[in-house]
């Protein structure tokens, strides 16, 4: 499986300034790579208002479980939601935070 | 998140019919409820087109609030009855193929009341390992257990006895000798004071408890399946128990025995049957599923009316559902001027709203309208509570998203015995097989995602847009009335995405295209899958994925017939009845991120066509824009294949391009996999718009998209995607037949 070289920043700030893509090879793997991590402590989104507000969250391990909400990473705008989150993943897979 | 939810007790109801509406409230003393009629239920503010219309109705006011709750899990139940009265010793056996061991107490085989504790309780302990409990009615019990766990999916003859004459009570699993693992016997025994009979029902595969509301309910549910379940009034030996287990009908050598439950028979039913003399029968509760493979399945057969004796277990779930059983809070008897339509209850508390969809058809045998807007309600039901996306692992890179979740789907994920829908796995990994509608449907609604039911909404939009007059029908009003539903009207009108058919549905449809019938196909992904409907359980829809296709799940291997009807499940393409035979295309590829548009082709300048492509340019691009991927042509697409059934004379009076790399063939059109699979490389992947006209004078257009119908509401439903939509609806209510043969 692809392993994420965390030194590779340079893809992760080309997803955080076009995260609609298209995006370069190297990054998409990335990409899918953050994708297919587990999905048990998984962070994704929440939609807390259509189309305009999106709320940080995590899965939990089992079903049943309560998703845990970030209820102070709550968003205005969609792609920064989703840079959270990629941000938040890449720790998780690669053990190293982006800044 | 969710504060009041509710469901209906039908969802097709016509002037003079009632409906009952079933609500909970999670946390809220009181709550409003209002009717509305759906006109959008797009809610995007940045699409600004949501659109209700609210209706006077008398049962619009407050109520107070009451939290309902669900008791999910599959079971069986056989009364009590008599014939236990006055056993002293016994044994409970049954084959035993357990899919979640580990996953805490499971009921197999209990009789048992708690206070004073009395009877037997034949289980798994809490590492997997079968015991045995007794109570004497006297305060006495006594437990006793293997100790050793049985091994996943694998078959064993688990027995618990207790004799009375040396007060000894004993256990035992024998696995099968099949598996090459090497897998343990174990038996255990201990003292007991004594038992006594309970005089309560005896359950398989649950306990039985005390529901929030006082209610009784069931626990501890076994997940896995059980075959051949047996009581005998004696102390059965070792040998006598593998007889009695592999005997269909063991009364004649073992006149001692209480019952011999045979859960091949009554298949497609919810009725349990004992062989034996004291016809000690009972039924289930939850739909467990049916049809399936027992402990001696030899492979030589797949069909479970080929091979009884070989299909008689049963494999309950902790998560099935068929009605969550609320009480009803409100009814409304349809009024005889009430437009026929879709129409929801808005329910609102304080800081939140729900709202509960159904559907009004004219009066029973009478049109108010040409044409025919046919819900597809199967499909609404085979996507009920639709969990897939945070229960599988490979959903982000299948539909190329970052798990953007509603507030709906985390009150799932916190709330499973709400059930699951027929893409989800059960929690011990086995394929959801029967979705119901007697439950609250969190994705089945305005407000809720742009998928099937609140993706036609958009079409609802653009027909009351364009002051197109439409009845509304549903697939359960086809499965049942057939051909005689259809031919009421001239045209007859698709949502986006009618996936599921029975066989009544499409046998139906075929019937009406065969005569003068008109069918505007207007969605994607189409006609797909034979479901299968049953009056023995009313709303509900049964599925077997055989074979291939974008299952989401695999089907288990000897499993593929269906309960309700016996039928062989999967794709109509394999089945005979391809959908490219019925509306001209079939699946070709799915992708998620971006759709295409299209471009006319040759034959949309043929005389035939001309009235579709009326107020269109020659060279104007069809539906570059829209809610669904920026495109008209997208989600899942479909695409002519004279070899599966398109009409010779059909015209591909338009074709689509644009699409992503994450575009992909679908399964079902696999031989090989290759690295030009994608909607950039291979030719393959595009939408065929098409049209052709039947012998009886009717004709069928198909735009062949699931995305077509996001784009109608684009620029104010005034676009070239509602323009040609309106031009074939048009042309197919006037009278003047088709000509099939020029």
């Amino acid at each position: 499986m692809y392993k994420i070289d965390p030194s590779r920043t340079d893809l992760a700030y080309e997803f955080r300034d076009n995260p609609d893509g298209p995006y370069s090879a190297e990054l998409k793997l990335v990409i899918n790579r953050l994708r297919v991590m587990p999905m048990a402590d998984r962070h994704v989104l929440v939609c807390i208002e259509r189309g305009r507000r999106w709320m940080l969250a995590r899965i939990p391990p089992t079903r049943g479980g309560q998703i845990e909400r970030y209820e102070d990473q709550v968003f205005s705008d969609y792609d920064e939601a989703v840079w959270e989150v990629f941000k938040r993943r890449w720790k998780t897979v690669t053990g190293q935070e982006l800044v | 998140m969710k504060k009041i939810l509710g469901y209906t007790d039908t969802w097709s109801v016509s002037p003079g019919e009632k409906v009952g509406f079933k609500v909970s409230a999670y946390g809220a003393e009181r709550y409003r409820a209002d009717l509305v009629r759906v006109i959008c239920g797009d809610n995007d503010p940045n699409h600004d087109i949501f659109q209700l219309e609210e209706i006077e109705a008398p049962f619009n006011g407050e109520y107070r609030g009451r939290l309902q709750p669900i008791d999910a899990g599959s079971y069986a139940v056989l009364p009590y009855s008599n014939a236990y009265d006055g056993i002293e010793s016994f044994t409970a056996l049954a084959w035993v193929y357990s899919t979640t061991p580990s996953k805490g107490r499971q009921a197999l085989m209990v009789q048992w009341q708690d206070d004073p504790a009395t009877g037997f309780a034949l289980t798994l302990d809490d590492t997997g390992a079968l015991t045995l409990r007794v109570g004497d009615g006297r305060g006495n019990v006594a437990e006793v257990s293997t100790g050793e766990p049985l091994a996943e999916r694998r078959w064993y003859l688990v027995a618990g006895s207790y004799d009375a004459s040396t007060g000894t009570i004993s256990v035992s699993q024998q696995p099968d000798s099949g598996p090459l693992d090497p897998l343990r016997s174990a038996s255990a025994s201990d003292g007991a004071e004594g038992f006594a009979v309970a005089q309560i029902d005896l359950l398989f595969g649950a306990l039985r408890t005390t529901l929030s509301n006082g209610k009784s309910g069931s626990a501890s549910h076994f997940n896995g399946k059980i075959d051949r379940p047996r009581l005998a009034s004696a102390v059965l030996s070792s040998a006598d128990i593998e007889l009695v287990a592999s005997q269909v009908n063991p009364f004649e050598q073992y006149p001692n025995l209480v019952a011999a439950w045979d859960f091949s028979r009554d298949t497609g039913t919810d009725v349990v049957s004992d062989t034996g003399p004291n016809a000690l029968h009972g039924h289930t509760v939850n739909l467990p599923s049916r049809g399936c493979k027992g402990f001696n399945w030899s492979g030589k057969e797949q069909n479970w009316q080929h091979a009884p004796a070989e299909y008689g277990a049963v494999h309950f779930h902790d998560d099935d559902l068929y009605d969550a059983g609320w009480e009803t809070d409100f009814e409304y008897v349809i009024p005889a001027d009430l437009k026929s339509g879709v129409y929801a209850t808005r329910l609102r508390v304080d800081d939140d709203e729900w709202y509960v969809t159904f559907f009004v058809r004219p009066r029973r045998g009478k049109t108010t309208s040409k044409l025919a807007f046919l819900a597809s309600t199967a499909t609404y039901m085979a996507y009920a509570n639709y969990q897939w996306l945070f229960h599988e692992r490979y959903a982000e890179v299948a539909e190329s998203l970052w798990t953007t979740l509603e507030k709906t789907d985390v009150f799932l994920q916190e709330h499973p015995e709400f059930g699951l829908s027929t893409y989800d796995n059960h929690s011990d990994g086995s394929g959801v097989r029967y979705a119901s509608r007697l439950r609250p449907i969190l994705n089945m609604a305005p407000t809720t995602p742009c998928w099937s039911f609140n993706a036609d909404t958009h079409i609802l939009g653009w027909l009351e847009n364009w002051g197109i007059e439409y009845d509304v029908i549903t697939d359960e009003d086809l499965h049942r009335e057939g051909v005689e539903l259809l031919e009421q009207y001239r045209a007859v009108l698709t949502g986006t995405h009618p996936e599921y058919y029975t066989t009544p549905m499409l046998d139906g449809l075929r019937t009406y295209l065969a005569g003068a019938g008109r069918l505007a196909y207007l969605g994607g992904n189409g006609f797909i899958w034979r479901c299968a409907m049953s009056d023995n359980f009313p709303g509900v829809v049964e599925l077997r994925r055989a074979e291939d296709g974008i299952r989401y799940r695999d089907e288990e291997p000897g499993e593929y017939y269906l309960e309700f009807t016996g039928e062989y499940g999967g794709l109509w393409r394999r089945l005979g009845i391809p959908p490219q035979a019925v509306v001209g295309v079939g699946t070709i590829a799915v992708g998620f991120d971006a759709s295409g548009y299209y471009q006319r082709t040759r034959d949309s300048f043929d005389p035939r066509a001309d009235f579709i492509f009326e107020g269109i340019g020659e060279d104007e691009i069809i539906g570059d824009f829209g809610y669904l991927g920026d495109g008209a042509s997208g989600s899942e697409i479909d695409a002519v294949d004279p070899l599966l059934g398109t009409p010779a004379h059909t015209l591909v009076v338009a074709s689509s391009e644009g699409h992503s790399e994450n575009t992909l063939i679908v399964p079902d059109e696999i031989g090989f996999h290759h690295v030009a699979m994608d909607g950039v490389q291979s030719p393959l992947v595009r939408a065929d718009m098409t049209f052709f006209e039947t012998p009886g004078g009717g004709a069928v257009f198909s735009v062949g998209s699931i995305s077509w119908g996001a784009s109608l509401p684009h620029n104010g439903y005034d676009n070239n995607v509602s323009r040609i939509s309106a031009n074939v609806i048009e042309r197919f209510l006037r009278e003047t037949p088709f000509d099939a043969l020029g």
